[in-house]
């Protein structure tokens, strides 16, 4: 099995809206030793990023109101305010954006 | 991972932006609905008995408020009946799917439901008005038709309250809207959990003090089916400035939200300055702080080829009023159609 094999959900709430109205992922990372949350969010916009990068990563870290979830857990909880915490390998991933209401 | 703060020996699922408490998600669901239970219970919201329409867009605020809603009522007798009102305002591929969903409430929650046109209210739909007007104004339109056509459809109901789902990041984005545009009169109240529009039905928030993140954490877990609401036009640029301000400064600091409605809750308006008082709408009869209430004017301007009319200052649009009502003698077909709009929709 890929160890790094990792399982995105973009969640609606209007998240998909910029990847590609996909709402779902799997891909492969390059090797690597470690991946942090932090290197796929930057991966996330370079490689899966449809349109308007600035809509999902500001000032080194995701735009206020989008919601990421790690294996169904609040990804503030690992991170607080610092986006280099060590990711597993397939993790389920979930970026939920609260857009206007 | 850490452990819920709340010591149940689970592994916590969510931060709190409210707080900054690490909760499993039992602990989690539990406070919110009863802060939610709270703030209805200690503002004295709903009598006993009582009919309440949700005004619902089948959005996550309101599907959390028809959800929460409806169990706290069971669980702890407040007496209601629940219907869901909702608005359907024209827009082509847009409410398709999210009338969908409010059906899908309808059936999960067991609650009646009314759907309302814009053409049925206005005589125009959303489609056909931003053909006359562009993109850029229209949240213009939509914001004040939306807000009368919850007001008129609760009425058509006849119920005793109009709840919506206006969360503690809505209302602390319209506090620093109100005070940006120095509007003081709104600043007084948009705080306020139940607003009484003179004769009108009392309008309620229960989720005042409920955050965004909160809501959509909530929905997520619960699995409760959502749709994505964001307005396919653009959002008014101001409120957009606004909403990214309030955003950016939660991430510094998430106690601003409560703070600004704190602030907004304890300021005390001079009353030498002259608030507008409520009266009603010469044209439709319907409570508004202008002689013409916001909708009429809109309306008024759509029907006589002056879209614009209504988006600036009222000062202005009673000057172009006149000055048009000099032109044409009135009653083409454009406003016999509406006329006839405006005698139908008298409610
Ligand atoms: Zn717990
Ligand atoms: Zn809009
Ligand atoms: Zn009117």
């Amino acid at each position: 099995m890929n160890n790094n094999a990792y399982n995105i959900n973009i969640f609606s709430g209007g998240a998909e809206l910029l990847f590609d109205n996909k709402r779902h992922y799997n891909i492969d990372l390059p090797n690597k030793d470690t991946w942090k949350l932090g290197d796929l969010l930057i991966w996330l916009r370079d490689n899966l990023l449809s349109e308007r990068p600035e809509l999902f990563i500001q000032n080194n870290s995701v735009r206020p109101g989008i919601l990421v979830l790690v294996n169904d857990s609040d990804w503030e909880l690992m991170v607080s305010s610092d986006l280099w915490y060590l990711i597993c390998s397939l993790c389920q991933i979930l970026c939920k954006y609260a857009p206007c209401p | 991972m850490p452990m819920c703060s709340r010591k149940c020996g689970k592994n916590a699922v969510l931060k709190r932006p409210k707080t900054g408490d690490a909760l499993c998600k039992e602990c989690f669901f539990e406070v919110f609905e009863n802060e939610i239970h709270f703030t209805i219970t200690r503002a004295n919201l709903f009598k006993p008995g009582s009919t309440v329409a949700i005004g619902a867009s089948g959005g996550k605020d309101s599907t959390v408020l028809a959800y929460v809603l409806k169990l706290l009522n069971e669980k702890y007798k407040y007496g209601l009946k629940l219907v869901l009102l909702s608005i359907d305002e024209g827009i082509t591929g847009y409410r398709d799917d999210s009338l969908k969903t409010v059906e899908q409430n309808r059936d999960d929650y067991e609650m009646e439901l009314k759907v309302l046109s814009y053409k049925d209210l206005y005589g125009w739909t959303m489609d056909e008005i931003v053909k006359q007007i562009g993109r850029k104004n229209n949240c213009t339109f939509c914001g004040v038709f939306r807000r009368q056509a919850l007001d008129r459809g609760a009425m058509q109901l006849n119920v005793d309250y109009l709840s919506t789902g206006h969360n503690a990041d809505d209302i602390a984005e319209t506090v620093l809207m109100n005070i940006l545009r120095g509007d003081l009169a709104r600043l007084k109240r948009c705080t306020s959990i139940i607003t009484d529009s003179g004769d009108g039905i009392p309008r309620v928030k229960p989720l005042k003090y409920t955050y965004e993140k909160e809501i959509v954490m909530y929905a997520y877990f619960r699995k409760l089916v959502y749709f994505s609401t964001e307005c396919v036009f653009a959002p008014n640029a101001y409120r957009g400035h606004a909403r990214i301000l309030l955003k950016d400064l939660e991430k510094i600091d998430p106690s601003v939200i409560m703070n600004i409605i704190q602030s907004g809750e304890s300021l005390v308006i001079n009353e030498d300055r002259k608030l507008p008082s409520l009266t009603k709408c010469q044209k439709c009869a319907y409570v508004s702080s202008q002689q013409i209430c916001k909708a009429c004017i809109l309306l008024e301007g759509l029907n006589r080829g002056l879209p614009k009319l209504g988006i600036g200052k009222s000062s202005r649009v009673n000057k172009l009023i006149t000055e048009n009502n000099r032109q044409n003698n009135c009653c083409n077909d454009n406003c016999n159609k509406n006329c006839t709009n405006l005698v139908k929709n008298n409610v």
